[in-house]
């Protein structure tokens, strides 16, 4: 149990500086935490104890393998994660080169 | 193994924090990679070899977007004064924070503890995959035939964010 609660700890980091951070780069890289919560939480939950990674060795029976489901889903999510991250990293370059700053408050305040 | 796992984790929250806090952007960076190094490792400690080498990959290419970005910038980190308004919006914060911890709690009462794991309906995927599909890689096998067309979603998703990219960086601001 207590593995599950710091993972939710670390997504917990992750919101806080979301929340209170003012910085593009800083809410980016706030976003990859909370991500990688999420990934370490669903992998944690397919664990079995003792058991082999999902390979299987032909010819053998009976051995126990930990869950693949839940990994085949993160494998699928990390790389969204890596696509989101190139966006907001695009998108943060291109406002800083019109600005010539990451606050997020300067930014609105020259809307228009 | 939960302890391993706990002591990881610890490096992980020690490091996000750090990344959050740092007074410049480059270091904030490189802590960002100790948060994706450290969970590669778990990862492995998890027996999940194809998701260790995915996130290795994913998070170096990451680390160059990010310094390459950083690089070209000021650097410096926003400073933030704090007044009397913010110390209630901390309060309101904490209150949503425990609020969400409680909820949590209450959320993980029902499942399995860690390592005693029962197979549902993943239990079909093990005995039958190399059968039917011909992977002895169970998360290949799952990734690219019982969910086929999830993963071309997934070339889709990255596709439109790939052209998303090229198009925010080549296109001329307005003056």
């Amino acid at each position: 149990m207590t593995v599950y609660i710091l993972c939710f700890v670390l997504f917990l980091v992750g919101l806080y500086g979301v929340i209170t951070r003012r910085n593009l780069i800083k809410i980016a890289i706030s976003m990859s935490i909370m991500e990688f919560s999420i990934f370490l939480l669903l992998v944690l939950i397919g664990y079995i104890d003792n058991g082999l990674a999902p390979i299987v060795d032909p010819g053998t029976t009976g051995q126990v393998y930990v869950d693949p489901l839940p990994q085949a889903m993160v494998l699928t999510a990390i790389v969204i994660g890596l696509a989101t991250t190139a966006m907001l990293m695009a998108i943060a370059i291109r406002l800083y080169r019109k600005y010539k700053t990451f606050d997020i408050r300067e930014i609105k305040n020259l809307r228009g | 193994m939960e302890l391993t796992i706990s002591i990881i984790l610890g490096f992980m929250i020690i490091g996000a924090i750090y990344a959050l806090h740092a007074k410049d952007l480059l270091s904030a960076v490189i802590a960002i990679g100790m948060v994706g190094y450290g969970l590669v490792i778990c990862f492995l400690l998890l027996k999940a070899p194809d998701l260790a080498i995915v996130q290795i990959v994913v998070e170096t290419i990451t680390l160059v977007i990010m310094v390459a970005v950083v690089l070209d910038s000021t650097r410096s980190e926003i400073e933030t004064i704090p007044d009397r308004r913010s110390i209630v919006q901390m309060i309101l914060g904490f209150i949503i924070f425990a609020g969400l911890f409680y909820f949590f709690i209450q959320a993980i009462e029902n499942l399995d503890p860690l390592g005693a794991h029962t197979l549902r309906m993943s239990e079909i995927y093990v005995n039958g995959a190399v059968e039917k599909t011909g992977s002895v890689n169970l998360v290949t096998g799952v990734l690219f035939d019982f969910r086929a067309y999830d993963t071309l979603g997934e070339a889709v998703i990255l596709y439109t964010a790939a052209l998303g990219a090229l198009t925010l960086l080549r296109m001329k601001g307005k003056k």
